[in-house]
């Protein structure tokens, strides 16, 4: 049994920003796998819910817009995506990313504009949507702006995002994605039902000979408070072969990150996975890529 | 060894159907909708004292029916754990009284401090949320030994040093110095011989099952009735009686089927509470069901323990002496106490005590602030068996020996019986283990895959280990092993069978079919059973735990069918006095030495109705008193693979062969070896509680951060058994609840070994640890 104060289901985006500005206590719910946990924590006990959940026809979905974007709506869940041809043509690191939360139910009910919003570190979409440069549209009575993902994180379960605002769509610009290949690397200590130790995304692009890394993106989550680009290690294996640059990328990406000590795993160990994960995950990008290696 | 027709068979589950299809009621279920539910408010400090509390805006939350503090409660102090109550002429062995209802001294992170009586789950949150405390607070103690220097105050008044228990098992000092040495110690040091030591932990393990801490309860005529999912609702009844200070047989407990327990539902944790509560508001129907949160840190886990262990072996591959000193952590109450680390420091002898010059067991309990600790699956033998292999592997290791040979050197062999048991009774009689080493050998590839992992370099290697054990089934001789079970013949000819034993989602009920139908002479089928303990009618039974039930409500179930046997025979032989020679039951019909068909059944079961001059509706009771024991051996052969710069182990194969004597049911063993051989992959590797020493405060009291092992976790289970007739049980079986939980974490941690050369002392080998072991031998 959840404390619930109140669930306002609205009819339309624009209904539902209506109902946030009207009840200045008034949250987004969605697939509820963040709000509901929290509800029943009590963190969030008395909740007044304003339920995008059915409006699928406004924010459900994947599609290529015609500049070649791809559109994400924010209630697809997470097998939504993973299972998108679009997503799968443009974004197949997208895709394994979103095929790793929880287990098998949570992909069903959990969303992927949920993930973006709850913040956390450990989000599994976070690493990879950073590394696409994904594009974030949020609308509110006031309006709607965008967010380049890059400026979302303010901190730890934290973001930009106002309380009144609704995540309307996730955008991947052509650009961020064609001539890429990557590599999602979850770390956790089971294979199923778990929450990042670190989580770790590299896309390459390779030369045509595919045996230089002509250019790269490397994030992590769980390296420091927010989910993180690691740009030194990008500068600093750009244009090598990718040979070399595995070599080097792990100590570089240690320099950037910024994982903290705690019971679930200490730094040291957290830098160890770092610079493992760093190099496996470019090597598998670079494969998939077309990399002999 | 002896033919059976019915014990032995593979029968489909009595209750398979109903649970499949979701029919399978349980106390949450059969709890009459809307009732009132309680919930607990638990301190948020791990030692101190609650001054004061102030409920006034708790009280008036819409929804509430009554706020209760630790001051409005009882006295009283009862004792929780699932063991019997002695008569005063034993009162020594009875179990220690140390909870309350609820209490103003806290000793937990966690402590019962107030409950709210609420018309729902909502309004009694809020209420909680409102209650305000005062405490005086005290320094936490988290280690044992630590806690054994003395705390101010001590965690239970009258404890100084917070010892709980202590016990010494030693080779007597006229055998030592008949061969020269001072003590076991010195014998231990002997310079002829190679030494090996180490300090090793293991974890508090969580039994997380599935169907949470829940009762509910209600007044009706005069009585209190509880419905709770408990192991033991015989014994629920006692303490509930003992906690509200009212004749036992005002209470009635009924236990419906359960969805697991593995030893936290051997303590009667809330149903008392819940009891007093129902009463508080006058008799109505109060649910208490904890959060699975709550069942983390506030039932009973594994208890905690350090061990210290040494050995010296010859270059004969014959271990001189051993000694283990071991330190378990009870917690804050005592619940199980002692008999927990006993079973540890036991089976660590044991195992590999047949040739000794000298051996040293001693063992303390102790408090702490800890979480309160107590029965877990297998009791305390899995720690004990750790500490045993681990020092085996690091010898094999070391000296370059077989695993396999040098275990085998020194295994338990048939005839052996522990001389520091009372009466005799620890003694192996039948033996399966050499056959059990042997076939688990040829199902892993032990000689092919030793071969092949042997010097591997680079990040990611393979690697195979084995593990032995041995389980003793039952409590005698320690304690009091006793059971009842009644048998009713129906007017179609059919059974009833009622046992006081506990269904708890390991298969009793088909076995208890299975032996009732053996001991009649006629079809499993034809026995209806009673799963429903209800204390108002089901007979006498402790309940589930020691894998005892087989083994001793087994030979109860036995004793009854075969006196509804004779009763049957009897009323065959008045109703036909021509009948030649001794009469048979088989085939549904009553038959005489001449092999003519007298009557069948259902037509004799009418007689016994209805017959116009004498009656006779048969009903047997039977009853059985077990002194005596039973060895479970067995071992555990793995295949692993270790990427190290990750710290990361996947279990590529695992194999356990056991002797478990006769199977009373070869697919319901399987599924018990194959659900403990996955408890113990989780105990190995992921599964532990993990306590803030500072505040006493459990970490992770989820299902996401306590990593009970996926489907994607648990490679393929083989289980396999080579059968002997014991001669101690009723049907020549020994004991599987528990058993198939204690080799595989061991079996792990050779092939961690195996592969890396890497000793790991503390279970469970997380990825944290692994790491810091790879990093502290230069692999990373």
């Amino acid at each position: 049994m959840y404390d619930i104060e109140s669930l306002y289901e609205a009819r339309s985006v624009d209904d539902a920003c209506r109902a946030l500005a009207d009840d200045p206590q008034a949250i987004v719910v969605a697939g509820g796998t963040d709000v509901l946990v929290k509800c029943r924590e009590g963190k969030l006990a008395g909740a007044h819910l304003v339920s995008v959940h059915n409006l699928t026809e406004e924010l459900c979905g994947v599609r290529l817009e015609q500049d070649g974007t791809v559109w994400i709506g924010p209630i697809t869940w997470f097998h939504g995506v993973t299972t998108s041809p679009v997503a799968q043509r443009a974004v197949q690191t997208l895709c394994d990313a979103c095929d790793t939360p929880g287990g098998p139910q949570l992909r069903v009910s959990g969303t992927i504009g949920g993930n973006v919003c709850n913040a956390a570190t450990s989000a599994d979409t976070a690493s990879t949507l950073l590394a696409y440069g994904a594009l974030l549209d949020v609308r509110s009575v006031r309006g709607t702006r965008t967010i380049p993902i890059g400026e979302w994180y303010t901190g730890p379960g934290s973001c930009v995002r106002e309380r009144d605002e609704v995540l309307v769509g996730i955008r991947i610009p052509r650009a961020s994605y064609e001539g890429w290949t990557g590599h999602y690397f979850k770390y956790g200590k089971r294979r199923a039902l778990e929450i990042a130790t670190m989580g770790c995304c590299c896309l390459v692009r390779l030369s045509a000979d595919k045996a230089r890394v002509d250019d790269i993106r490397l994030a992590f989550g769980v390296a420091a408070p927010t989910p993180i680009r690691a740009r030194g290690a990008e500068d600093g294996v750009r244009g090598l072969t990718v040979a070399d640059a595995a070599e080097k990328i792990g100590l570089l990406a240690q320099r950037d990150t910024n994982p903290r000590d705690s019971w679930r795993a200490s730094r040291e160990f957290r830098l160890q996975l770092i610079k493992e994960m760093s190099r496996r995950s470019l090597l598998e990008a670079a494969r998939r890529g077309g990399a002999d290696i | 060894m002896e033919k059976y027709r019915e014990v032995g068979r593979q029968v489909k589950r009595v209750d398979a159907r109903d649970k499949v299809t979701g029919r399978a009621m349980f106390t949450d279920d059969l709890c009459p909708k809307p009732c009132l539910v309680a919930k607990i408010l638990h301190s948020t400090i791990g030692n101190g004292r609650v001054i004061s509390m102030d409920v006034t805006q708790a009280k008036v939350v819409p929804g509430v029916v009554g706020v209760f503090t630790c001051f409005d409660v009882p006295k009283t102090t009862f004792p929780v754990a699932g063991h019997p109550w002695y008569a005063a002429s034993a009162a020594a062995k009875r179990d220690v009284a140390d909870r309350r209802l609820l209490d103003d001294r806290v000793r937990i992170y966690g402590d019962n401090i107030a409950a709210v009586v609420a018309e729902d789950e909502v309004a009694a949150n809020r209420a909680l949320r409102k209650i305000k405390v005062e405490y005086e607070e005290y320094p936490v103690t988290y280690d044992p030994r630590e806690a054994m220097r003395g705390t101010n105050p001590p965690v239970q008044e009258g404890k100084p040093d917070n010892v709980v228990g202590h016990t010494l098992a030693v080779t007597p000092e006229d055998r030592l110095r008949a061969m020269g040495y001072s003590s076991v110690e010195d014998a231990v040091r002997d310079p002829r011989y190679h030494h090996f030591a180490f300090h090793a932990f293991t974890g508090e393990q969580s039994q997380a099952h599935i169907e949470v801490c829940v009762s509910y309860c209600y007044e009706e005529n005069g009585k209190l009735t509880c419905v709770s999912s408990t192991q033991i609702p015989h014994i629920c009844r006692r303490i509930i009686g003992q906690a509200l200070g009212i004749p036992w047989g005002s209470v009635r407990v009924i236990k419906p089927y359960i969805g697991g327990g593995f030893g936290t539902k051997q303590d009667i944790h809330f149903e008392p509470l819940n009891a007093w509560l129902c009463h508080q508001v006058g008799g109505r129907c109060v649910k208490l069901e904890l959060s699975r949160e709550e069942c983390f840190w506030d039932t009973s886990g594994r208890q905690p323990k350090d061990f210290e262990a040494e050995a010296s072996v010859g270059d004969d591959m014959r271990l001189h002496a051993r000694s283990i000193k071991a330190w378990s952590n009870t917690g804050g109450y005592i619940h199980h106490g002692h008999a927990l680390v006993l079973n540890s420091v036991n089976t660590f002898r044991w195992l590999y005590h047949t040739q000794e010059d000298a051996i040293r067991c001693e063992a303390w309990t102790v408090h702490t602030n800890g979480p309160h600790t107590g029965a877990m699956r297998a009791y305390g033998v899995p720690e004990g068996i750790w500490c045993a292999e681990c020092l085996m592997g690091d010898i094999a290791h070391d000296m370059g020996w077989d695993g396999v040979e040098f275990r085998m050197r020194n295994a338990i062999v048939p005839g052996y019986v522990d001389e520091f048991s009372p009466s005799n009774t620890i003694s192996y009689r039948t033996d399966g283990l050499r056959a059990c080493v042997e076939r688990g050998k040829r199902l892993i590839g032990w000689d092919e895959k030793r071969r092949e992992y042997a010097h591997q370099e680079g990040p990611i290697r393979r690697g195979v280990g084995v593990a032995l054990l041995v389980y003793k089934t039952a409590v005698a001789p320690f304690a009091l092993e006793t059971s009842n079970c009644q048998i009713t013949l129906n007017q179609d000819g059919t059974f009833q069978l009622q046992m006081g034993a506990t269904e708890i989602g390991q298969g009793a009920d088909t076995v208890f079919c299975q032996m009732a139908a053996e001991a009649i002479g006629v079809r499993t089928e034809d026995i209806h059973i009673v799963s429903t303990q209800d204390t108002d009618v089901a007979p006498y039974d402790p309940g589930a735990y020691a894998s005892r039930q087989t083994f001793v409500s087994g030979a109860a179930c036995k004793d009854a069918g075969q006196k509804m046997r004779e009763r049957i025979l009897e009323l065959a032989a008045r109703l036909y006095p021509d009948a030649q020679g001794g009469l048979d039951l088989r085939d549904h019909a009553v038959w005489d030495a001449a092999g003519n068909r007298l009557v069948d059944l259902p037509e004799l079961a009418l007689e016994a109705y209805y017959n116009l001059h004498r009656t006779d509706q048969i009903s047997t009771r039977g009853q059985a008193t077990v002194h005596q024991n039973a060895l479970v051996t067995g071992c555990t052969f793995c295949d692993v693979t270790v990427d190290v710069p990750l710290a990361q182990v996947t279990v590529n194969k695992i194999v356990s062969v056991q002797d478990n004597g006769r199977l009373m049911n070869p697919k319901l063993v399987e599924q018990q070896m194959h659900g403990g051989m996955a408890q113990s992959i989780g105990f190995a590797l992921s599964e532990e509680l993990l306590v803030d020493p500072k505040t006493g405060r459990v970490r992770n009291a989820t299902l996401l951060d306590y990593k009970v092992p996926t489907a994607m976790d648990v490679p393929e289970l083989i289980a396999e058994n080579v059968e002997t007739q014991d001669p101690m049980g009723p049907y020549g079986n020994k004991a599987v609840g528990e058993t198939p939980i204690i080799s595989p974490a061991p079996a792990i941690r050779d092939a961690i070994l195996n592969a890396t050369g890497v000793k790991f002392y503390e279970m469970p080998m997380t990825p944290q640890r692994l790491f810091e072991g790879f990093k502290r031998e230069g692999l990373i």
